[in-house]
């Protein structure tokens, strides 16, 4: 074959091999990546979606911490047991503003993309003091450090300006208010109006009933919001995407 | 620039660098970062203080007619220790799932489940596996062009970088310093200094290679180059991320959401598609012929699987996200790909397989043979079941579920780690001039042992896997689910003893190995060489 003596080409020439190579490696990604970005229909149009309040955003980054991805997912396949037992499919829209995202890719415990509003705060804080207590079979770690763990919300308004920078929509007020909305929302003797206005939906409680502000509030109050944004009376599916 | 001048820059370098982590760890806004910069500041420190002592010493001269072999043995020593470390934490992790009680309450914060994972998977796949590729490049690369390693101490620097890189992604992983993209945790300060060490790894092998005196560059060296460049603009693309402080190790993707999950899965799937193939297909292009003592199968068949295989793997990753919120034909693209990969994914096998033509008795003879062997016939189980998995019917069973778990343990155990083991058990009596391994009974106790344990591993988690997948779906008569969550869970006990007991046999085999290596450089007898560089074929 013609073709297979012409490799002789590539095979004695070090630069050539190395730059055709990294030229076939970089097509694929192109093809599946970019068009992510400016498809109109890669991201429903929907109602409801806003960004995380910073309490909520504090409780997703220990979401993070503890590698929580790891055994729960956030993502709601389309199929009849899922959406039975989970709720309604996951959009794209839900997770737009997730840096990263947390979709997960394995479910040792049950997915999260609803969770929020599904159990009492109560529950949460059993459940992560000792799994076994709510759920005799689970094989979930305990989590009663977090209750133990007190924050404060030192430097959120850099965490918020950061999120700003990547395109998530906060204001220059909310960044303003990040640390005071941090501590109204753990505290319904607050004034928390002005929390509400900015981050409609905000369920402002003391998730743990203990005083001050510790990890498994922020935890809570991230989990409890899970998958409750979008207004899903308002939504039409695109027929293909 | 000549040797003085160039330790004097040195010398401000390292100071700076001494003096910021020290700035850095007092202003530290979280507890893995400063603990990262106290390890950085020592190391930098300690660099410097050694420098300074070489400073207006003669410099010893490179020899430059001989093979640059330290940094091998170096690298053949690392990757034994931290396979060790990774099949550890992975058994430790598996009687974790099994018996939850072993997230111990002394070790909350640090030791769950959640953390200890990234632990195990960043240990097998990037200390173990990246030690033994750096290693066998290094080595394969030396050989097949007949020259010495470029860049005269920069092997060093890509050794030991390697492993500062492991040990700030370990300990970040354990303090709570995670981006929490599988594959690709480590925070940015620790990905900026994997691109360094990875530039340095590209220009050493590529430097190599074109002061070869072979005219020909072999097939094993392109691999390993195509492994080396496509990892670095994974790793480049799927890392950008803002820090929220320079003095922190919090920072924020730029990507989000559906196009986040993209960039992820295309890195996710190629950190197995040139970190894990190709880049062992490199290594078993040089070690399976030498071992076998015959040519390659088929140079036409090398050149067409070759090609194929880097154009065609970096389309594979959607597969992993069939029925999300990413858009189908994006997934479809992924699972058409998947499954075209299965043809190239084979041609490697077969040329592998094939070049023992003629050599086939040696199998019964030589368990290093039968140990690369074997890891062929694993790579080409994993990657027929892994296209078999892409199809979208298939995966909405298998998704979320522990098939995927064992699907990857074939591959990596079976694949990976026997490829590998066979190269160690070939390079060490080579790098230490020793005649022969300490003993060939020993690695037949670990091929078994290894073999053993693959099987009731990957088994254990099809039944578990696809155990779990029907369980989920399963209705009844009237349409309700017949199955909660947590039946699912105690329904796999038994599975995840048999798992971890998997493990246990695999780690085993692995000590054992460890034990041969280290008497063969003790006390299997030495071997009269030449000393000189020659080339390997």
């Amino acid at each position: 074959m013609s073709i297979l003596t012409k490799h002789k080409l590539i095979e004695t020439n070090a630069t050539l091999l190395l730059i055709l190579s990294f030229l076939v490696v970089t097509i694929g990604g192109i093809v599946q990546i970019v068009p992510l970005f400016y498809l109109e229909n890669t991201i429903e149009k929907v109602e409801g979606m806003r960004p995380y309040s910073p309490l909520e955003l504090a409780g997703r980054d220990i979401y993070i911490r503890e590698g929580c991805y790891v055994c729960h997912s956030q993502m709601i396949r389309p199929m009849r047991d899922e959406v039975e037992r989970y709720g309604h499919y996951s959009l794209a829209a839900e997770s737009m503003y997730d840096h990263p995202f947390q979709w997960g890719s394995k479910r040792t415990g049950p997915d999260l993309a609803r969770v929020g509003g599904r159990y009492s705060d109560d529950w949460h804080i059993d459940h992560l003091r000792n799994p076994k207590a709510v759920v005799p079979e689970s094989i979930m770690p305990p989590y009663a450090f977090l209750e133990e763990t007190l924050i404060e919300g030192d430097h959120i308004e850099d965490l918020l300006r950061t999120h700003q920078l990547v395109g998530v929509p906060y204001t220059d007020q909310m960044i303003a208010e990040a640390a005071a909305d941090f501590r109204a929302q753990a505290d319904p003797d607050s004034d928390f109006d002005g929390l509400l206005e900015r981050y409609p939906g905000a369920q402002v409680r003391n998730f743990d009933g203990a005083p001050g502000i510790s990890e498994a509030d922020a935890m809570i109050a991230y989990l409890q919001m899970l998958g409750t944004l979008v207004d899903f009376s308002t939504f039409t599916p695109d027929a293909s995407r | 620039m000549n040797t003085g001048t160039s330790n004097y820059v040195k010398l401000v370098v390292l100071a700076l660098a001494t003096l910021f982590t020290m700035i850095a760890a007092s202003y530290a806004r979280d507890l893995a970062y400063q603990v990262h910069m106290i390890i950085f500041m020592i190391v930098a420190g300690g660099l410097f203080l050694v420098t300074l002592r070489a400073t207006d010493e003669p410099a010893k001269p490179i020899p430059t007619n001989e093979y640059f072999d330290s940094v091998v043995r170096a690298g053949v020593i690392a990757t034994a220790f931290w396979g060790v470390v990774g099949f550890l934490v992975g058994v430790v992790i598996a009687f974790q799932l099994a018996f939850p009680q072993l997230n111990f309450e002394w070790t909350q914060g640090y030791g769950n489940f959640g953390r200890l994972r990234p632990l195990h998977t960043s240990a097998v796949i990037f200390a173990f596996g990246g030690n033994a590729l750096i290693a066998s490049s290094f080595y394969i690369v030396q050989r097949t062009s007949a020259a010495r390693l470029w860049g005269g101490n920069l092997g060093w620097f890509v050794f030991w970088g390697y492993q500062l890189f492991i040990v700030l992604a370990a300990t970040g992983y354990l303090l709570g310093g995670t981006q929490s993209k599988e594959y690709a945790e480590p925070e940015w300060y620790v990905d900026i200094w994997l691109t360094i060490v990875w530039v340095a790894f590209l220009a050493c092998f590529l430097g190599t290679i074109i002061r070869r005196k072979e005219p020909h560059i072999y097939v094993a060296n392109w691999f390993l180059l195509s492994f080396i460049v496509t990892v670095a603009m994974l790793h480049i693309v799927n890392n950008i991320s803002i820090p929220v402080s320079i003095w922190g190790s919090k920072s924020v993707q730029v990507f989000s959401g559906v196009q986040d999950a993209m960039v992820q899965w295309w890195y996710g799937h190629n950190a197995v598609g040139f970190f894990l193939t190709a880049g062992f297909l490199g290594m078993m292009y040089y070690f399976v012929p030498k071992q076998a003592e015959r040519p390659v199968f088929s140079y036409k068949l090398s050149i067409i699987h070759f090609w194929a295989l880097i154009f065609l793997y970096i389309w594979a990753g959607p597969h992993h996200l069939h029925y999300t919120a990413l858009p189908d034909w994006a997934s479809t693209l992924g699972m058409v790909f998947s499954i075209i990969l299965w043809m190239p994914s084979w041609g490697g096998m077969i040329n592998g397989l094939m070049t023992l033509q003629g050599a086939w008795d040696k199998l019964r003879t030589d368990p290093v043979l039968r140990m690369m062997v074997t890891s062929l016939a694993f790579y080409g189980m994993s990657t027929f079941e892994g296209p078999m998995m892409s199809i979208r019917s298939v995966n909405s069973l298998s998704h979320y579920t522990d098939w995927t778990i064992g699907h990857v343990h074939s591959g990596a155990l079976g694949w990976n780690g026997l490829i590998t083991f066979g190269a160690l058990y070939y390079l060490v009596p080579v790098l230490w001039k020793r005649e022969r391994l300490y003993s060939l009974s020993l690695v037949s106790w670990h091929f078994w042992l290894a073999t053993i344990g693959i099987v009731l591993y990957a088994a254990s988690m099809w039944v578990t896997g696809i155990m779990e997948g029907l369980m989920w779906r399963e209705v009844d008569a009237n349409g309700f689910l017949v199955n909660s969550f947590a039946d699912t869970v105690s329904a796999k006990f038994p599975m995840y003893v048999v798992r971890a007991l998997g493990g246990v046999l695999f780690l085993a085999g692995s000590i054992i190995m460890c034990y041969n290596l280290w008497m063969t450089v003790r006390a299997a007898p030495a071997k009269a060489t030449l000393g000189t560089a020659v080339p390997a074929e």
